[in-house]
């Protein structure tokens, strides 16, 4: 909570987001109702204090994940990410295909908007289940595309001395105090836990 | 020493296309040159034999005296810079620092030679102030500026461009065309942009089919009209070569 405070998200914003873990949740609100065990009566409905427990803990995880998820991904500008990963000692590759696609993912999309318009543009505006045929070899001609950008992009590299390796580029040092911050919030967290075990 | 000698320079595709039939090109140190010619003249072929990006099945490329070959890979690609017609093609990078820094780092340049290149690099396109933007948040002009520079950082002998100008309003062409003319560097330019070969260019070589169809002054090769019709390259409306500065 201090951390969202200090992040100035605007809350809305942050709910919001995290409407994404909604289909989690509805699996969640099940558990208790199908799970075995000892049961309990509240307000009439028979509940399993295990599947109670179960459906909890999976809650405040996956709250708490995403919610922290979503608190890096709207402070932290994407190339921060990216150079925080490669600081952590991530692979030279993963980092490399994360790169790769966020820097290509709007290239992609507004590739994916002008084949839609083209659709349009003559003629073809079907309802939602009819478009599926068109959607399925819209799909097969990106990802054709896509493919062979993906050679062009492999042909510039090369032509700029690429052999193999992507050369180490990150220019941000780490200083103690960054790291100490960094620490605070999994410290807090394991002090929570220890004091809770005690 | 010539900058550049290409001497029967024959290619055929994987697939059984022939696109060079035995090319000859030389072009001297601090020369800028316009490759015209159709679609599908081998022009763009011809561009990707420079730095061995595509190895020809017969003929020879040097680049400063130096012949290519697998050996030297990495010493001509260093000499040779290519700007591709797509700059979405050439800046993959998360930050056009990094993209401007790939060329150099791959020579194994680091520290503050690094920045010092980055820095001159961008100087040269007039793009300082956007070192830490992400590519994608560029305007297309800016893109192909940065496009240049990723290059320049390798301080090459000889620019490659293919189709410069393609997609660029009026007013990103002029910033490209002061920006190309401040630059000490050999040049080869493809392009369908006539008026832009001749500004930018003292001498063009008319491409067809495979081989070289013509080669001389610009202005000449432009006037010639015969040779232009022979080879599907046409004038924009209202552009007379013989009138303009």
């Amino acid at each position: 909570m201090a951390l969202t405070l200090n992040a100035r998200v605007p809350p809305l914003t942050l709910l919001r987001r995290l409407a994404i873990e909604t289909p989690f949740l509805i699996f969640v609100v099940a558990l208790p109702f199908v799970a075995r065990g000892e049961r309990l009566d509240i307000a009439g409905l028979s509940l399993s204090v295990e599947g109670l427990w179960g459906a909890w803990n999976i809650f405040v995880k996956a709250t708490l994940g995403a919610a922290a998820m979503m608190l890096l991904a709207s402070t932290t500008p994407i190339t921060s990410i990216l150079h925080g990963l490669q600081k952590l000692r991530v692979p030279s590759v993963i980092v490399a295909i994360a790169g790769f696609m966020i820097r290509y993912a709007d290239v992609i999309a507004s590739e994916m908007r002008r084949m839609k318009v083209g659709r349009q543009s003559r003629g073809y505006e079907p309802r939602v289940l009819w478009q599926a045929r068109a959607l399925a070899s819209s799909a097969g001609t990106l990802f054709i595309r896509s493919y062979e950008r993906g050679e062009r992009v492999h042909l510039a590299m090369m032509s700029r001395g690429y052999s193999g390796t992507m050369p180490e580029l990150a220019e941000v040092d780490a200083s103690p105090t960054d790291w100490l911050t960094a620490f605070l919030v999994p410290a807090v967290a394991a002090m929570i836990c220890v004091l809770a075990w005690l | 020493m010539n900058a550049l000698e290409v001497s029967g320079l024959a290619f055929a595709y994987p697939d059984g296309l022939q696109a060079l039939f035995g090319v000859d090109l030389t072009v001297a140190r601090g020369e800028r040159v316009a490759l015209l010619g159709p679609n599908g003249a081998g022009k763009t072929t011809l561009v990707l034999h420079l730095n061995g990006v595509l190895t020809a099945g017969a003929g020879s490329v040097h680049v400063g005296g130096l012949e290519l070959n697998k050996a030297n890979l990495k010493e001509i690609r260093k000499r040779v810079a290519i700007v591709f017609q797509d700059p979405d093609d050439q800046l993959f990078m998360p930050t056009v620092r990094e993209d401007v820094a790939f060329g150099p780092a791959n020579l194994g340049i680091r520290g503050a030679e690094l920045d010092a290149r980055i820095h001159d690099a961008l100087a040269a396109v007039g793009m300082t102030e956007h070192v830490h933007r992400p590519p994608h948040h560029l305007s297309y002009g800016q893109r192909r500026r940065v496009a240049v520079a990723t290059v320049l950082a390798m301080h090459p002998e000889i620019l490659v461009m293919d189709e410069p100008t393609s997609n660029l309003d009026p007013a990103a062409k002029r910033e490209l065309a002061d920006i190309l003319k401040g630059l000490d560097l050999t040049m080869l330019m493809v392009t369908h942009d006539m008026p832009y070969a001749l500004e930018l260019c003292e001498r063009a070589v008319v491409m067809n089919e495979g081989t070289i169809a013509g080669d001389g002054p610009t202005r000449e090769m432009l006037a010639d009209e015969p040779l232009m019709r022979a080879n599907r390259l046409e004038l924009p409306y209202g552009f007379d070569p013989s009138f303009s500065p």
